[in-house]
């Protein structure tokens, strides 16, 4: 189908003021009478505070006043402390001070004592896991709350036995009992028949978010409100959370997030630092800045879970997979994390289709920063582990890479997972297909080994998966006397563009020209509906459903107020983007400014004196302040759903691998997306590309390295923990779009921004891997000494399960 | 300004009498201001400075107004010794465009141009560069707004993903250009490689570049 907007590029609003520096971050902006807060970090990996004495510090001339774990708004256990009465991890804030500069506050930290009692701690899943290992938290080492409606598995001290340790061949992962588990089919008697079995154990490293921008915050309190400029992907999905946090309401904040700094995960809520300066603000009066350093992002800016994992794979002799036994611990930082363990069962189920499968989990805590979901949380890892595994068998079955994929695909209606759900739609064959004509698969894998003196070619093809989209949140537009339409959009500024390119949703429906639109969005104070965040690859899907139903609100409103006024019913009208007009005499006619004046002269539903009782109290708040400013339209999504959204990648990858320094050059690199109808092209592109350049980093350089002696970390700056750099990239990158619309969305279009990594990683360890002629190291990352290791024949550095390896 | 002028003063009469001088300066500073040749942000001038000790500045009073060139113009400063760039363009000279992402030389977010060779400024001191024609992002623009060919050609291949890293990575691109009107693509990817950026967006940045080099 045509559109007018979807499917084209345009110039989001805020683009300009990026590359002008106009563009404002939290740490951009000032207040009158503005003073600086720092942070007292935790000195020890886990400890209990036995008191903390200021005085010294409010003594000094230019300190205005702590915060202390006491005078912050306490968190139930397990969720993260604002500040920790038990620090679990070095670098976790347990004082705040202010003071005029950062130079004071940071001498005044200097002078505060406080008495720590040590606890055990650590750093490795399987050590807490070992009869009488150590627990992270004092309550217990394992446990995780989200996400309904699985039920949660309380927080508990949860260990195998040493028989568990003892059955275990070397380098292989325990099987102890799990805490979670489900299973469909016949598990054992797929192996049965299978003719090729693998059972393999695997390491993914846990990865920091690292995003340019360290989560900043300017608190101030202005006339009953609490002004927040913070640093988000979302807009009104973290205001309930923050306004839990500050210990007030959410209509007493005003959260100012117009642009983000990048977040991957790491900022789709609330996060608990975000409300030091708001409640510093409210305790001295004056305005608060908290600038976070790197080192300190690294400590409260979260992290990836990383897996020690088990899989068994049985395989046809034609390569279909009968059944899979995927284990997953995961460490998952000290508190309440996420659930990636969770989420690998589901991406394994789905994408392989395995005849049988069983998953089993156990996420246990460890003295490390806090994790959340980061870009394809355990979906991504998973691919990491199993994609090169594909491989390894069809080479042993002699079956094509790419046909054993396309043997295994799922479809639209395919089942997956423990409760057997169904997606959507899914066109991942489409996008293997179409990925292996643009990218010449069958000449290309000839180069597969290709000798040129050091270096050899590594040819392959990955693929992975990411839930697309939501549902159930509220759409908002506006229609002002002087003829715009005007989108609220609650959603957040990750870079994505989103939040215009759904916008578009709306312009489309009622037929507006893009010019005559405007996006509000960013600022409380432009009242914005209840929103997902921008996270978890949702807002191609979740928004343009908020945006359709706001905006056929809209469009019904037009033809009512229309017949109203210029008589017969509203079915007998049509708008065309500039007016509502009688089908039968297009002259009689009002404008959409005319109509817009009309419905605040009539006032209830038309101009949002009256609404529909089912939306979210916020979006209530926010059409109540903007009742007799227009024509509004506003809606709960209620649209049909059926099934799971669903997003995939095919990645197409050449390599060259110097078997000398270990180290690879990515000559070609293509990615390919299943997003339903492409909304906005470029858009498109650089999230696929973007992705891709994490997986790249994910692969084969990113690591979260913690000693396990003290409990001390070794990845706190950018050249430790290594995020992609231009070198490490290809020159050139190519991405595409199967274009197929998803069934369940109005205009078809759904999410994607995360497959992207998994599928990138994957391939290029799939691609290593065929250069070294189908070695599998079971390990993210790979680094160029495990390669030369191997070359030259000699045994890796670490051993196969161990975690905190360089 | 009168709340932290009283914070400025202290126990002993050195510190007082430093005070006093201080608050001269500071009405030298408003009469500049009021000729519209200082900066905007004078309400920080005493203050808030990461790294940068009023407890040094009160004991050696050694906090000295210079003139410094940024983007065409003269702009007259108070500047402690130990202060870098990046803090006086944000905190002093409301040039909040150059971004601290790391501060500590790794990230490139921060990248201006110094007589037209790109430096980290939050590595940069700003006693350092008196005599050097500074030129950060918000100095591309021509009078009337009309964007840089680098700028235009970073919204064209729609280069910024969150955004953050794209001023200095505007600035890398407008120091190579100008240094290597022609660059080879591999080229631009060495002249680039200073500044990172998480979201991946390396390759439409690459794409801008070569586009702004008409190529």
């Amino acid at each position: 189908m045509a559109y007018k907007l979807v499917g084209k590029d345009f110039t989001p609003h805020d683009v300009v003021a990026k590359v002008t520096g106009q563009a404002k971050y939290s740490e951009d902006f000032r207040a009158d009478g503005m003073v600086f807060c720092r942070l007292l970090l935790s000195p020890m990996p886990h400890a209990r505070v036995r008191s903390i004495d200021a005085s010294e510090a409010l003594k000094m001339e230019g300190v205005f006043g702590v915060l202390t774990p006491d005078d912050v708004t306490p968190q139930p256990d397990p969720f993260p402390p604002i500040l920790a009465k038990e620090p679990r991890y070095i670098g976790e804030p347990i004082v705040a001070v202010a003071a005029v500069d950062e130079t004071t506050a940071q001498d005044a930290i200097e002078k505060i004592k406080v008495d720590l009692e040590p606890l055990p701690f650590t750093v490795d899943p399987l050590q807490s896991l070992f009869p009488g290992g150590p627990n992270a938290r004092s309550d217990g080492n394992v446990g995780m709350v989200f996400p309904p409606p699985i039920p949660a598995t309380a927080v508990q001290t949860f260990k195998w036995t040493a028989a568990d340790f003892a059955k275990a061949n070397e380098g292989q992962l325990p099987l102890g009992k799990a805490v979670e588990e489900w299973s469909y089919g016949e598990v054992e008697d797929g192996f049965a028949k299978a003719k090729l079995v693998y059972d393999e154990s695997f390491v993914t490293a846990s990865i920091s978010h690292h995003s340019m921008e360290p989560r900043s915050c300017l608190a101030y309190w202005q006339n009953g409100k609490c002004f927040v400029h913070g640093s988000s992907q979302s807009h009104t999905f973290i205001i309930p959370t923050l306004a839990q946090y500050i210990g007030i309401k959410p209509d007493e904040v005003v959260l100012i997030a117009e642009y983000c700094g990048g977040g991957f995960g790491s900022k789709g809520n609330a996060y608990p630092v975000m409300a030091i300066p708001a409640l510093m603000s409210k305790k001295i009066g004056k305005p608060v800045m908290m600038r976070i350093s790197r080192a300190e992002e690294y400590f409260v800016g979260s992290g990836r879970s990383g897996f020690q994992g088990r899989i068994r794979l049985g395989f046809r002799a034609d390569g279909r997979l009968l059944a899979a036994d995927l284990y997953v611990v995961q460490e998952g930082g000290p508190n309440t994390g996420f659930w990636d363990y969770r989420n690998a069962g589901d991406a394994v189920s789905l994408v392989y289709q395995p005849l049988a499968m069983r998953w089993r989990g156990v996420p246990v805590y460890g003295n490390t920063p806090t994790r959340t979901a980061q870009r394809g949380p355990g979906y991504n890892q998973i691919m990491c582990a199993v994609e090169p595994l594909i491989d390894r068998a069809a080479r042993e079955l002699g079956v094509d890479r790419l046909q054993i994929r396309l043997l295994n695909n799922p479809q639209g209606g395919s089942k997956f997972g423990g409760r057997q759900q169904t997606v959507s739609s899914c066109y991942l064959k489409d996008a293997l297909a179409k990925g292996a004509a643009r990218f010449k698969w069958d000449e290309k894998k000839q180069l597969s080994g290709k000798r040129n003196g050091s270096k050899v070619t590594g040819v392959a093809v990955a693929q992975a998966y990411h839930p697309a989209g939501f549902f159930g949140f509220d759409g908002l537009v506006r229609i002002t006397p002087d003829g715009k339409l005007h989108i609220h959009n609650g959603v957040g500024n990750l870079g994505t563009f989103s939040h215009s390119s759904t916008a578009r949703i709306a312009a489309e429906v009622l037929k507006c020209d893009w010019d005559n639109c405007i996006v509000q969005r960013g600022d409380s104070r432009k009242h914005l509906p209840w929103n997902l965040g921008q996270f978890g690859s949702n807002t191609s899907y979740t928004m343009s459903r908020t945006n359709y139903v706001a905006a056929v609100d809209a469009v019904a409103k037009l033809k009512e107020i229309a017949a109203k006024d210029l008589g017969g019913k509203p079915e007998d009208y049509d708008i065309d983007g500039t007016k509502v007009f009688a089908k039968a005499s297009p002259s009689k006619s009002l404008t959409y400014g005319a109509a817009a004046q009309r419905a605040i002269d009539l006032g209830g539903k038309f101009s949002g004196k009256e609404m529909p009782e089912d939306i979210n109290p916020l979006t209530k708040a926010s059409v109540t302040a903007l009742s007799g400013t227009g024509l509004i339209g506003v809606a709960k999504d209620k649209l049909p759903v059926n099934g799971q959204p669903a997003a995939f990648i095919a990645a197409f990858i050449h390599i060259e691998l110097d078997l000398e320094t270990g180290q690879h050059r990515i000559l070609e690199f293509l990615s390919v997306g299943d997003c339903g109808t492409v909304i906005h092209p470029q858009g498109l592109a650089t999230q696929l590309k973007g992705g891709s350049v994490q997986g790249f980093g994910m692969a084969c350089l990113e690591h979260m390295v913690y000693d396990p002696q003290n409990g001390l970390p070794a990845t706190v700056g950018l050249h430790q923990a290594k995020p992609a750099t231009y070198l490490d990239v290809p020159l050139e990158m190519h991405t595409d779009a199967v274009d197929k619309p998803d069934p369940t969305s109005p205009l078809g279009t759904k999410g994607v921004g995360e497959p992207p990594v998994g599928s990138a990683a994957a391939a290029l360890l799939c691609a290593i891997s065929d250069a070294l002629g189908g070695h599998v190291f079971n390990r993210t990352p790979v680094s160029p000494d495990m390669i030369v290791n191997f070359t030259a024949g000699r045994p890796q550095s670490h051993k196969p399960l161990q975690v905190n390896t360089f | 300004m009168a709340d932290s002028s009283s914070l400025l003063t202290t126990d002993g009469d050195s510190a007082a009498q430093d005070a006093a001088s201080r608050y001269t300066r500071r009405e030298f500073i408003k009469r500049v201001i009021a000729t519209g040749a200082v900066a905007s942000a004078a309400a920080y001038v005493y203050g808030g400075l990461s790294g940068c000790s009023r407890k040094a500045s009160l004991a050696g009073g050694i906090e000295r107004l210079i003139s410094l060139n940024v983007n065409g113009e003269v702009r007259r400063v108070d500047v402690l010794p130990q202060e870098t760039l990046a803090m006086t363009l944000r905190y002093k000279l409301g040039l909040t465009g150059t971004k601290l992402g790391c501060d500590r030389a790794e990230c490139g977010a921060c990248t201006v141009t110094l007589d037209d060779v790109t430096h980290y400024s939050c590595s940069t001191l700003t006693h350092s560069v008196r005599n050097r024609k500074i030129v950060t992002i918000e100095g591309l623009a021509g009078p009337n707004g009309e964007l840089h060919p680098v700028q235009q050609a970073f919204v064209d291949e729609l280069g910024p993903q969150c955004g953050f890293c794209t001023p200095g990575q505007v600035m890398s691109a407008v120091a190579l250009l100008k240094h290597n009107p022609k660059p080879s693509r591999e080229e631009a990817r060495m002249a680039m490689s200073g500044n990172l950026c998480r979201c991946g967006a390396y390759d439409n940045y690459l794409n801008a570049v070569m586009r702004a080099a008409g190529g």
